[in-house]
């Protein structure tokens, strides 16, 4: 953490940096609605990302909130198993696909080119293109189940229930190409993130100086391009078998059911983890920030994500151990799934160190970490439990593994994420949250979660299964089941004062500054909210603690065009400034692009003919966007060896 | 209705295996209770220590924090390791399939009910019935499961864990009753609408009591012992009943159905549904859509004068 002097830069400065306004204009050239629709903003982008997603939330706990009002009591007839079927399918559906994975992405996209010290993300134009398509898939899956087409064969889809056969009418075709959707708008945003990592970091920013929220980023974003693809195989092969009447599934045809199952949680697993890496990311700058010192140990802290992301694809059989695993497999499936519990464990350790060694500032984000760590450590512990195969096979479908994943996700992920919420959203709308209601938020949420989830723990145990509409009186299942419920009330309490939390502070709250916490990571050097160009010029950095090793003065490397939208690239490994890149204006192209894949999909569910007609259809969009512009390689200036950059660590 | 009490819970193990496992999980527990306090203890500790104002920062501090954290992983990794030989070491022994010669039931799963079929050499001596295994105390019973439509499992907590039953897929699943009494287990495995309403009952009884049963189960079915009853018959047999259930010793032979040769004899009807009385019966049959939305059995408009002749028939077929 030594104050180092600012690093000889020789580049000469090519306009005034000063000139904001002239910035403004080029990253803002137009206004209005059509702007908006046009917007290649990351962080309009985002913030639209993140509303949607926090909208489908709610749609996701209303879900939720019908299935415990109908589990309250024994044979309730607050809803039929036909409603109750799809109100679960469709709280798994939108906690999964439209809420969990893709916040955590949206929270990347807001704050990954902030944090490299970027003006923008690697490629806009796609980043709007995947927004758009998100937003349509969500729609439509929602149209649907609003016109009683919701699917009802559960969130995980399993055949020959969702094939033709058992599944009739369009509801599993809903599902199966919003899953489309989803995987389009989550590997653009991925590659997004890679690029912007890896191409677009600030100078000197070399990979061992990287906060651990963009180590996250990076690892969940590798492995979201590995897991997409086999779910985007299962699904399409199960749209052929419901669409044209192909064989895949079917085992009087030499298909095999259980294919689905491999593909499904070889995406499936992962996915957790994919929910889950990204707000390790969070919590670590969380710890970071509210004790005043870096995490300890930062290299175990990014083994442990890499080690996390690998391991994470050897264990998806362990959802399968009840459909007769040979003792080879298993006993692998098992050591695999025994041992996560190991790079996770390190790193809480690690957290623990580091509040043991620091200060802590007791403000809401830090007590939603101390919530991760009581609920999480819960989950992880059942997650040991059940990666024992005699264990699993009493334990699997039942409650107890209701209660294992909602204290996994609720704990590995809800709970990080309103800590991030807290913590970046006076960088996003310029004011602080009201800690009064943050604490009554986390209090709330935490007692909620544990008097709902606690019990299931028990009532799987005692043999409920998972999916049921309703159970009789003479189970016994009554009691726990209506504590569970009490639980739900007390969680829609809690998020109610987040709402409250949410639109008071909106306009009301607090004005933050650019750097409220003190926090040493670069989007805290902008104003906040950032301006559309983030920052004027790009911050060099010169060690691990990011800004903590400056003072009042910020080194910066000057030279990019005010008058044009040029970002700074640099090298993959150490960050060195090797490129002035022109980057793409306002279309809107993307939207209009994303119009079209969504009626090609749609309507794909109708006819196959909707697939040329659309792939035909994109030409136009397509044109729009790729027209080459002159000045954009006018203007792209190569650096290399123009410039040196010496810094101590 | 405490008569229809019947224990389901992993809680409460009540064969050989689900015993095992039973001390597994308590092993499985109580080390996950004490990592658990030591995390928190640690946690809110570090959290909320009192703090000297001139606390030592250097840096031989984060040293020590060093060591104290390769300390946890290496306890994490011995902790994980002695579950991970346990687990392995139970589950081997429990896949081994015991040699000795074990009562064979062929379980097959249907939206929703169970069919049950004792195999046996001679051919007249197999038994079908449905939604009710029964089992002798002591022997291991192997269950070869399949499925006539879509995925189910079945899981009896206090007698083992489960297995999914698979379309084109061929699974086995036994245990070895130790303690006599009523069992239920309910389908594990999301398999449509009534998913909630397809369960089943375990009797473990002693092997004079099941061998009375399962000769009784081998008879044809009972002849009409007076006329009201023999026009029940007539109805089963003319009326849409016949169709989808059999009934040996008659000419109603469907499949689609629950076989219903010995039905009188079952204590549930509709697969744990309802408990089998005559009002039961007669709800179920008149309209059963009513009690199990979605069931594939289609409501029946009888005369009522033929409904009391049919529920006199069924009534007995003990």
């Amino acid at each position: 953490m030594t104050a180092a002097s600012p690093p000889v830069i020789d580049l000469p400065p090519a306009v005034d940096p000063a000139d904001h306004a002239r910035l403004r204009r080029t990253y803002e050239p137009i206004r209005g609605f059509y702007a908006w629709l046009a917007s290649v903003d990351h962080k309009s982008i985002a913030k639209r990302y993140i509303a949607t997603c926090l909208v489908f939330f709610a749609l996701g706990g209303l879900e939720a909130a019908v299935i415990r009002a109908q589990l309250s009591r024994p044979e309730n007839g607050l809803v039929g198993p036909d409603t109750y079927n799809q109100v679960f399918t469709m709280h798994g559906t939108t906690m999964m696909f439209l809420f969990a994975v893709p916040i955590m992405q949206a929270m990347g996209l807001y704050l990954v080119p902030l944090m490299v010290g970027a003006k923008e993300t690697a490629f806009p134009r796609l980043n709007a293109l995947g927004y758009w398509v998100f937003l349509i898939g969500g729609v439509f899956i929602y149209t649907g189940f609003f016109l009683n087409a919701g699917a009802d064969a559960g969130w995980f889809a399993y055949v020959p229930l969702s094939g033709p056969e058992y599944s009739s009418g369009k509801r599993v075709d809903i599902w199966a190409q919003m899953i489309t959707f989803t995987e389009i708008a989550a590997l653009i945003a991925a590659l997004q993130t890679i690029a912007t990592v890896l191409k677009l970091r600030a100078p000197g920013m070399s990979l061992n100086r990287m906060p651990l929220f963009l180590w996250a980023q990076l690892v969940t974003a590798f492995m979201v391009i590995f897991a997409m693809p086999s779910v985007a195989t299962g699904s399409l092969f199960l749209s052929f078998d419901r669409l044209v009447g192909s064989q895949f599934y079917n085992p009087a045809e030499g298909g095999d059911a259980l294919l689905w199952q491999h593909l499904f949680w070889f995406f499936g697993h992962p996915e957790v983890y994919i929910i889950f890496i990204p707000a390790l990311g969070f919590i670590s700058q969380i710890v970071t920030t509210f004790t005043r010192r870096p995490v300890v140990g930062y290299p175990v802290m990014v083994l442990a994500l890499l080690v996390t992301a690998f391991m994470s694809f050897g264990l998806w059989v362990h959802h399968m151990f009840a459909t007769t695993v040979p003792q080879l497999g298993s006993t692998f499936f098992t050591a695999a799934s025994t041992l996560i519990a190991v790079p996770t464990g390190v790193q809480i350790f690690c957290w623990i160190a580091t509040l043991w060694l620091g200060r802590p500032v007791w403000r809401t984000p830090l007590l939603f970490v101390m919530g991760f760590i009581a609920v999480f450590t819960i989950g992880g512990l059942t997650g040991v439990m059940v990666a024992s195969v005699p264990f699993d096979l009493q334990a699997h479908d039942s409650y107890f593994v209701v209660a294992h994943l909602h204290y996994v996700l609720l704990g590995g992920a809800v709970f990080p994420l309103f800590a991030a919420f807290y913590y970046w959203f006076p960088k996003i709308t310029g004011r602080l949250m009201n800690e009064r209601l943050g604490r009554w938020n986390f209090w709330l949420l935490f007692v909620g979660v544990n008097v709902t989830f606690f019990p299931m723990h028990r009532l799987g145990l005692e043999g409920m299964t998972r999916r049921v509409y309703t159970y009789l009186e003479s189970t016994g299942w009554g009691t726990l089941n209506l504590v569970s419920s009490v639980g739900a009330v007390i969680i829609v309490a809690g998020m109610a004062v987040f709402v409250v939390n949410l639109a008071r502070s909106w306009r009301g709250g607090a004005v933050a500054g650019a750097n409220p916490w003190d926090a040493d990571t670069l989007e805290w050097a902008t104003s906040s909210p950032p301006p559309p160009y983030n920052f004027a010029d790009p911050i060099v950095v010169t060690s691990r603690s990011g800004l903590w090793a400056y003072g009042d003065e910020i080194p910066v490397l000057q030279g990019l065009r005010t008058d044009l939208p040029q970002v700074l690239v640099t090298t993959v490994m150490d960050a060195e400034p090797v490129l002035r890149h022109i980057h793409p204006s306002p279309t809107i192209a993307p939207f209009v692009m994303a119009v079209i894949i969504g009626a090609m999909l749609i309507g794909g569910i109708f006819t196959p003919w909707a697939y040329p007609a659309g792939l035909v259809a994109i030409g136009v969009p397509w044109l729009m966007w790729a027209w080459p512009r002159r000045r954009s390689y006018e203007h792209q200036e190569e650096l290399k060896g123009t410039f040196s950059l010496e810094a101590p660590i | 209705m405490t008569w229809l009490q019947a224990a389901h819970s992993a809680l409460h193990p009540a064969s050989a295996q689900a015993d095992r496992v039973g001390r597994l999980y308590n092993f499985l527990l109580i080390v996950a209770v004490l990592v658990f306090v030591a995390v928190m203890v640690a946690a809110l500790w570090a959290a909320w220590r009192r703090r000297p104002i001139d606390e030592d920062t250097s840096p031989a501090r984060d040293a020590r924090a060093h060591r104290v954290i390769f300390a946890g992983a290496a306890a994490t990794v011995a902790i994980l390791f002695v579950a991970l030989v346990y687990d392995l070491a139970l589950g081997r022994s429990l896949t081994r399939r015991a040699t000795r010669e074990m009562l064979t039931v062929r379980i097959t799963g249907h939206q929703w009910w169970w069919e049950v079929e004792y195999e046996d050499p001679t051919p007249q001596n197999r038994v079908r019935t449905a939604n009710e295994l029964h089992v002798p105390v002591g022997q291991t019973v192997a269950l070869k499961l399949a499925s006539a439509d879509v995925i189910h499992s079945f899981w009896a907590p206090s007698l083992g864990g489960k297995k999914d039953l698979i379309p084109g897929h061929h699974n086995e699943l036994w245990f070895t009753p130790t303690e006599p009494g009523l069992y239920r287990m309910q389908c594990a495995e999301f398999c449509g609408l009534q998913h909630a309403y397809m369960a089943l009952e375990v009797v473990v009884e002693d092997s004079k009591k099941f061998a009375q049963w399962i000769n009784a189960q081998r008879k044809p079915a009972a002849t009409p012992p007076d006329t009201l009853t023999a026009r029940g018959k007539l109805v089963f047999e003319s009326g849409p009943c016949a169709t989808c259930h059999a009934i040996a010793g008659t000419s109603a032979a469907g499949t689609i159905g629950p076989d219903l040769t010995h039905i009188a004899s079952r204590r549930w009807l509709a697969s744990g549904r309802l408990g089998n009385t005559r009002a039961n019966l007669a709800g179920w049959i008149v309209d059963p859509q009513r009690i199990k939305p979605g069931v594939l059995m289609p409501s029946n408009g009888l005369e009522p004068a033929d409904l009391q002749a049919l529920l006199n028939y069924l009534a007995s077929l003990k």
